[in-house]
């Protein structure tokens, strides 16, 4: 049994697949919302194939009576609506000897690549149940099974199909009978997949994406000017934002291109309104040269860029680590700018609204490195605590002085005027310029402006956020976003088995967090960088910026397949014995 | 635009200090004494004024300005321009810069700031060139115009900026002669009066690589009719003529694009409440 392996979470994984249009991600959620609603932590990411529509989809969920962050090593449970495609998803969902694939036999059978580790079969005649039902389908007889196997109540799963079909009353018996149907033909399983008997909950818990965690701590920090260009995976994002920003009294607009996007929240911020652009890769190249814009001429604004694999238009699906590179290094120029990264679904919220307090009290840009997998999975969490972060962008008065806009103070933030105030006309240039904003192409006017923008950025206290930091021991697990709950989970693991292990995930990107880095790892001799890309981005950066007294080993790999906690558990024990 | 100012600002207050960049005899020189003067003639104030341009010596004008000025990158002056007027509406907000900047490398915003229709003016100073990297053919350069980057001309069918600002829905079209400052002024006022976005192309000789365009002040002319608010008509007039008719050659009605503001505002308390579980 699967559970046996993992000594210290006690946690289901299911996935349920289908073809397009099948609606595994309609079950998923409902189940999800249902374990959530009877007390259970959860998780559900989504992953699918190239088509637009009716190609196949999955469902990928996992769920436990603590909160999990991430996916586990396996799959305890695979229930198939059909087999279309599911081949293809023979890598994102391993399954054991242990492992249930259960479907539907009259549709196939499952394909050899998944069946090979020796997964028991068990024939689950979706569609005929579905038939005895009016209006039946079979991914709610699906999710009854599942509901079943689980153990979770009537009560809790009404409840979610309830919320879920509120816009649609007419699914609602019809799904409500096909669940029933779907309960008595698990009877017939016997297995170890039943939750625990939920401990009460008294704190208030949380449902949302990474997305929808971003957006709403963009909000949170201050945002009211937000410019997109759809694009998967960030275009949840934009669709959250849209309606919760214009009911507290902002604008989304939808730019022709990022190019546009880019520029109008510059616009924005430098009309004095807080400005966010969403963007995946693809995006993010093209804001870079407007980037610059914001560098030199000293407008706030926050870019999220909800990163898919790459380069080019890679896999837009599916997630990966790999634009850190162009977030650090691809502005022209000298260009100081923030570089941030959540490091969980909730985590989106507190450091998305940091990134906007930086990129105001600053007056910089601010990236902030969020991925396709926090980004598109749903995820109950507590709710995130209130943090205040300090940080209020500064504004000229007239003082009777001329005006220097660019005004060499000694933080390197000059106050700035916002168009509407006499006396402070001025005009804003990404043209080298002097103190007063004047275009200047003498090199002590570069030099000073270079400095200031620099020590803007390099001089701040960034306080404890520049990291997550958990446990001691000699040998460390230095990680960053969606990698950070596989890697805790190994270490909790890497602990039950007598190994201490430090993890560090870093939120601060750039400016690199030097010496505070360098403290964290005091005292450890062995770092294991853990990363999803292909090249080693994040190992060699922290090679480049960081110095580090301790050995280091990367853990890379490309996406769309996760780090999964076995994996780093595996490495860390490998190197220890050594 | 603004409510008109109690204190009524002179041409002469709305430029700065500053030494413009441009040539002896650069047409801008005139697009910018122009704009001074239908600023000073509508009794706007310098600080509810934003001038957001480009890259190229056009583009240089903001600074050469009292009023608050955005300087940005090649071609995306119009973006910049939207996201300011849609943030702050109460400003008056003018784009402005160069046949390369406005139809080249922003010709993808340039349609779509027509298409959107947001309160905005939009002035581009056409000379057919590349003036700021020294003399290469815009898309309204003649195809035989010989440079050193294209020899013996670029052979590619010039650009009919009015026309396509037609099609994309601009809501009012103008053309202008730099040389003719009071002409220019009172259609950059008409321009910046009208509601929505009003697109006024004004040729501006470039003196050093297009000498020739010296002749311009003997071809233009004014519009032998005035406005329609048809634009089919507006646009067979334009595509008929030679390019030398002055005037504002059409003005619609289009309702300006400003996105809704709620009245009761919710608080971020209400939002996250659909995450609660
Ligand atoms: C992305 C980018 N590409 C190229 C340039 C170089 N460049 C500067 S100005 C310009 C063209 C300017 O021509 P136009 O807009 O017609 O203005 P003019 O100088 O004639 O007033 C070019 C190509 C640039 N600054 N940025
Ligand atoms: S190069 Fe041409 S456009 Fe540029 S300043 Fe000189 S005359 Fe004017």
């Amino acid at each position: 049994m699967m559970t046996a392996a993992r000594p210290t979470l006690s946690s289901v994984s299911i996935a349920i697949t289908g073809s397009g249009g099948s609606g595994v991600m309609t079950a998923g959620e409902i189940l999800l919302e249902a374990a959530a609603l009877a007390g259970f932590y959860g998780l559900m990411g989504r992953t699918s194939g190239p088509q637009i529509r009716g190609g196949e989809a999955a469902a990928l969920l996992r769920l436990s009576d603590a909160p999990v962050e991430g996916y586990g090593d396996g799959f305890d449970l695979l229930i198939a609506v059909d087999w279309a495609g599911l081949e293809r998803f023979a890598a994102e969902i391993p399954l054991a000897a242990q492992s249930l694939i259960a479907g539907d036999s009259s549709l196939g059978e499952p394909p050899q690549s998944m069946a090979a580790p020796g997964a028991r079969r068990f024939d689950l005649p979706l569609k005929a149940i579905a038939k005895t039902i009016p209006a039946g389908r079979p991914n709610m007889v699906a999710l009854g099974f599942a509901a079943a196997l689980l153990g979770l109540a009537d009560g809790a799963l009404e409840a979610a199909a309830r919320r879920s079909f509120a816009a649609e009353s007419d699914r609602l018996a019809p799904s409500v009978a096909a669940i029933a149907a779907g309960r008595l033909a698990a009877a017939a399983v016997e297995g170890p997949w039943k939750l625990p008997l939920a401990t009460p909950r008294f704190g208030e818990r949380w449902l949302l994406t990474g997305n929808e965690a971003a957006g709403f701590g963009a909000l949170k920090g201050g945002v009211r000017f937000v410019a997109g260009y759809p694009i998967t995976p960030a275009t949840e994002m934009l669709e959250w934002m849209s309606p919760a920003i214009a009911e507290i009294g902002g604008t989304l607009m939808q730019a022709e291109d990022e190019l546009a996007a880019i520029n109008m929240a510059i616009g924005a911020s430098y009309g004095g309104v807080p400005a966010l652009a969403a963007t995946s890769g693809p995006g993010f190249s093209l804001m870079t040269e407007s980037l610059g814009l914001a560098v030199a001429a000293e407008v706030p604004v926050v870019v999220v860029d909800v990163m898919r694999s790459g380069p080019s238009t890679g896999i837009p699906t599916k997630s990966e680590q790999a634009d850190l590179n162009i977030a650090l290094y691809g502005l022209h120029g000298d260009a100081p700018h923030i570089v941030v990264a959540p490091n969980s679904v909730a985590d989106c919220l507190l450091t998305t609204e940091w990134a906007v307090k930086l990129a105001e009290a600053l007056q910089v840009p601010a990236v902030v490195l969020c991925d396709q997998l926090m980004g598109q999975t749903r995820m109950v969490v507590e709710r995130p605590p209130e943090t205040t972060f300090a940080g209020e962008r500064r504004f000229a008065s007239a003082n009777g002085e001329a005006y220097r806009r660019y005004a060499l103070t000694p933080s390197g933030v000059s106050p700035m005027a916002i168009p509407g105030m006499p006396g402070l006309m001025y005009t804003a240039d990404g043209l080298e310029h002097s103190e007063r904003g004047t275009p200047s192409s003498q090199a002590k006017d570069h030099a000073a402006q270079l400095d200031k923008r620099q020590n803007k950025i390099e001089s701040v206290d960034f306080g404890p956020h520049w990291a997550m930091i958990e446990g001691e021991g000699e040998i460390a697990v230095l990680t960053w976003g969606s990698c950070t709950a596989p890697a805790r989970e190994a270490i909790a693991r890497a602990k039950s088995l007598g190994l201490a292990v430090k993890l560090v995930s870093l939120r601060l990107m750039s400016p690199a967090p030097r010496e505070r880095l360098a403290a964290a790892l005091a005292g450890t001799r062995r770092v294991l960088v853990v990363e999803q890309t292909h090249s080693g981005q994040f190992a060699r950066y922290l090679r480049a910026e960081h110095a580090f007294d301790a050995e280091l080993r990367s853990l890379s790999r490309p996406g769309p397949l996760p780090l999964r906690p076995g994996d780093i558990l595996d490495a860390l024990m490998r190197w220890s014995r050594r | 635009m603004n409510a008109p100012s109690a204190i009524v600002l002179a041409a002469k207050d709305f430029k700065s200090d500053t030494k413009p960049v441009w040539c002896p005899g650069c047409g801008d020189f005139g697009v910018l004494t122009s704009l001074a003067r239908a600023l000073a003639d509508l009794s706007l104030r310098s600080e509810e004024v934003v001038l957001v341009s480009g890259i190229g010596c056009s583009s240089r004008l903001p600074a050469y300005t009292t009023c608050y000025g955005f300087h940005g990158v090649h071609g995306r002056a119009l973006p910049l321009a939207t996201g300011l007027k849609i943030a702050r509406p109460d400003l008056t907000v003018i784009a402005l810069g160069g046949d390369g900047d406005g139809y080249s490398i922003g010709g993808n915003h340039f349609l779509h700031a027509c298409r959107r229709n947001v309160d905005l003016t939009y002035i581009v100073m056409d000379n057919h060139v590349y003036g700021m990297t020294k003399g290469q053919a815009s898309p309204t350069t003649e195809p035989d115009w010989d440079n050193p980057l294209t020899p013996g001309g670029i052979g590619v069918r010039p650009f009919q900026p009015l026309v396509i600002a037609l099609a994309s829905g601009a809501n009012f079209v103008a053309r202008a002669f730099s040389g003719n400052i009071v002409g220019s002024a009172e259609i950059i006022a008409e321009a910046i009066r009208t509601p929505g976005f009003a697109f006024v192309e004004i040729l501006s000789p470039c003196v050093t690589y297009r000498p020739e365009q010296r002749q311009w002040k003997e071809l233009v002319r004014p519009a032998p009719v005035g406005a329609t608010d048809d634009p089919a008509r507006a646009a067979r007039r334009i595509l008929t003529d030679d390019g030398f008719n002055l005037g504002v050659l059409y003005c619609g009605s289009r309702k300006p694009y400003q996105p809704q503001t709620v009245r009761e505002k919710k608080t971020l308390e209400d939002v996250a409440r659909e995450f609660r579980l």
